[in-house]
């Protein structure tokens, strides 16, 4: 699928993953626009890419948790910046499931932030795009989503939660030439992840930008960044309940 | 918005680029521009840890890692003036603006260091003689003092010239403005013309008659005797358009090359003066051969930038680097005892280049003044230390100085002597920072305003 420079609007762009996406996507010529909450840092995101690339880049306020403000949302940002040919999800909220656990208001936070936002803003954007009839929609999920960890389920089943939904996306708007890649980045040396040790195969943000933006333009459905995780997370999900549920992953 | 929460990691055995000495630390890593803000009792900004020695270390203190605050902020295409924060890497600066005709106005041999640690350092490149060093092209930064308090430093104020060279111990550099350079290709012009012995060398080196933008001279430390001092002299211009040939497109645009990663930590002993000394041979004759030719600017500035990690190739040991400068008067009696020294301590270098520096600038901690500098790596070895004492001895008894962004050993009786402005620079931190919160593993080693 090659990428046509049309305007992408990245949803949570001051993610470190979202932003080198949108460096990726700025190098191949898209116009973008930054929809997030902090606002200072998506001026300085915008002027950035705007200077190394050379391309046109506009922000937004967007809060993910304000879901009665989507459509609206969406509808003034079309008007104003549209019609986008692609959008990126990239917000999310790893959390503490310890505290989760213990503490009914961050597991909520968690499950809403990760997949309640995240379907209620694609609700309005695959109806627009299905009318339309083209566009590419990407969404970060996680390898967390695949299989329920005793570690971080709470995290997990919102993700997993976002990529079945996905799943059934992608086939309804398959069917108006819409395309829909979900991303699933084992971990990503980001904000998200600092500090905590022992994270296996952990990932760089620049090399995952580069990888999602290749991974859209060959087509592709489901994204494994780094590789393996493809395979890790197969025999991961080949285990027995059984034997699974006595590990302490 | 308040800052947000920072998480801690900690970083055990960390160094700097000569991995000589190691330090266990802990570490945040703001990922906003509000987050660039002093931690704890103790803290130090921490750009790409370049620095060779310890000036980027900090034991049991926090070290701010810029790395993930590295916005261009403005850029003005007709000036070539450029606004970034202090996380920018001059890779980043060249791979933006080359294109656009704008080329960064000092660099040292690596293009992966951050603005805020040129600053830090205030680096020289193979410009100096001509252009200063790299604060000369900063009309102002903006930099986080010890209370959390940002604020501007122009040219003239006191917090400008204590930052430019003051090894990040005045606060963290948050923003810099730049002035760029303009160029009409990313080629240079460069020739190189060989030496016999050490006159001959600082004679290209000093006669406006062999004169460049850019000099410098590569020396075979091995050689002694009537050979002291031999090497090749490279003398290299921005090549302008008509210099290049017109096969090349887009004579703005370098051809990307994959760094190699270098493969693993050599043992110790592979570097010994029998290997050296074939490496030089081989790299002399390569570089010898052809006086004058045009190539692009990576491999005229950032020839070790193309072995990602080559600084392991010195084994596990790691390796110390040794930079001084004397002032013109006595540099060629002092460089003189100090390659002889070498040669017959056979404690060889890998690479030693020297080069002329022009003017002093006005950092009251900034290394470059006028004469000749010379700087050497050497592999860790027993009785290196020693060694390098006595090398001090004839650095001082000369009138010079070393350079703190590559030390990790001198005394602090050699960084006093060298460093007049240094009770100036220490009344100053006092002032600014009362309890001493900047710090670094340098500063304790050298009794910097401790
Ligand atoms: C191959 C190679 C060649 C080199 N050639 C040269 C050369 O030709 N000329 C030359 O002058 N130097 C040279 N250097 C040294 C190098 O340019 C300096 O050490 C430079 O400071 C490295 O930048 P950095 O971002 O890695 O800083 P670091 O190594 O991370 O830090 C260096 C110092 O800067 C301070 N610092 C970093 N960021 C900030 C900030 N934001 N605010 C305040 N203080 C800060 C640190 O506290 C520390 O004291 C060379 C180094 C290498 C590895
Ligand atoms: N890092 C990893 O290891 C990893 C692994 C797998 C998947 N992922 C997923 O990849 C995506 C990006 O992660 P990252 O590591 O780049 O994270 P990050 O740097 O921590 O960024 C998280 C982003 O989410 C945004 N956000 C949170 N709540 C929001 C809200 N209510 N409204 C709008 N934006 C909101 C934040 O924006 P504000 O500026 O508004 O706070 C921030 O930009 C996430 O979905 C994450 O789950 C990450």
């Amino acid at each position: 699928m090659p990428l046509s420079p049309g305007p992408v609007l990245v949803l949570g762009a001051t993610s470190a993953i979202a932003r080198s996406v949108a460096l990726a996507l700025a190098a191949k010529g898209c116009s973008l626009v930054l929809a997030g909450r902090d606002e200072p840092e998506l001026e300085r995101i915008k002027s950035d890419l705007e200077i190394r690339c050379g391309v046109s880049v506009s922000h937004l306020v967007f809060d993910a948790e304000d879901e009665t403000s989507h459509k609206a949302f969406w509808a003034q940002a079309e008007v104003d910046h549209g019609p986008f040919k692609g959008v990126v999800l990239a917000f999310g909220y790893l959390g503490d499931q310890q505290r989760a656990q213990e503490d009914w208001g961050e597991a909520r936070s968690v499950l809403e932030r990760n997949f309640v936002s995240a379907a209620s803003i694609l609700h309005v954007v695959a109806q627009s795009m299905e009318t339309r009839g083209e566009g590419w929609i990407v969404v970060l999920s996680s390898v967390a989503g695949d299989r329920g960890r005793m570690s971080n389920y709470v995290y997990g089943s919102a993700k997993g939660g976002l990529t079945i939904f996905l799943q059934g996306l992608r086939s309804r708007l398959q069917k108006a030439g819409v395309h829909v890649m979900t991303v699933k980045p084992g971990p990503v040396d980001t904000a998200m992840t600092f500090g905590m040790d022992r994270l296996p195969l952990l990932a760089d943000p620049q090399t995952v930008g580069k990888a999602i933006v290749a991974g859209l333009a060959q087509g592709k459905d489901v994204l494994y960044v780094p590789t393996p995780w493809r395979l890790i997370m197969f025999v991961l999900r080949s285990v027995p309940e059984k034997i699974f549920k006595k590990t302490s992953l | 918005m308040l800052p947000e929460k920072q998480a801690v990691k900690d970083l055990a055995a960390l160094g700097g680029w000569g991995r000589y000495p190691l330090a266990d630390t802990r570490a945040v890593r703001p990922e906003r521009a509000r987050g660039l803000t002093p931690v704890g009792e103790h803290c130090l900004a921490r750009g790409l840890g370049r620095a060779y020695g310890d000036a980027a270390l900090l034991s049991g203190g926090t070290l701010v890692l810029t790395e993930r605050l590295n916005r261009f902020l403005a850029f003005d295409p007709e000036s070539g003036v450029v606004r970034a924060e202090a996380g920018v890497t001059l890779k980043d600066l060249l791979e933006a603006l080359v294109p656009r005709g704008w080329f960064v106005p000092v660099t040292p041999g690596t293009k992966n260091c951050t603005l805020g640690g040129c600053l830090a350092a205030d680096v020289h490149g193979k410009n100096h003689h001509r252009e200063g060093t790299f604060s000369n092209h900063v009309p102002e930064f903006e930099i986080v003092l010890a209370d959390g308090s940002r604020q501007t430093a122009r040219r003239g104020d006191d917090l400008f010239w204590a930052t430019a060279g003051g090894m990040g111990l005045t606060g963290l550099a948050s923003e810099l403005t730049l002035q760029m350079t303009p160029v009409e290709t990313a080629f240079m012009r460069v020739r190189h013309t060989r030496s016999k012995d050490l006159d001959r060398t600082i004679e290209l080196l000093t006669d406006p008659g062999h004169d460049a933008r850019y000099t410098v001279a590569w020396i075979d430390c091995l050689a002694g005797g009537r050979n002291l001092g031999r090497g090749i002299f490279m003398a290299g211009e921005h090549a302008l358009r008509s210099e290049v040939s017109l096969r090349v497109a887009n004579p703005l645009s370098v051809p990307f090359r994959r760094q190699k990663p270098f493969p693993m930590d050599l043992p110790g002993w592979a570097l010994n003066p029998t290997t050296i000394k074939a490496f030089n041979l081989v790299y002399d004759w390569a570089k010898g051969r052809r006086t004058e030719f045009v190539c692009d600017y990576d491999q005229f500035f950032y020839p070790l930038d193309g072995i990602q990690g080559w600084n392991r190739m010195y084994g596990k040991r790691g390796f110390l680097q040794y930079q001084y400068v004397l002032p013109t008067a006595t540099a060629r009696e002092g460089t003189r005892l100090v390659l002889e020294r070498l040669s017959q301590a056979k404690k060889a270098s890998f690479l030693a280049v020297l080069k002329r520096f022009g003017p002093q600038g006005e950092g009251w901690l900034s290394f470059p003044t006028e004469g000749l500098t010379l700087a050497l790596d050497i592999p860790f070895s027993d009785g290196l230390l020693t060694f390098l004492d006595e090398l001090d001895d004839i650095v001082l008894s000369h009138g010079g100085r070393l350079y703190m962004a590559k030390d990790a050993r001198m005394k602090p009786a050699v960084l006093r002597s060298g460093y007049p402005r240094l009770g100036d620079f220490c009344e100053f931190k006092k002032s600014i920072d009362p309890e001493g919160r900047f710090d670094s593993d340098m500063a304790r080693r050298l009794g910097l305003c401790h």
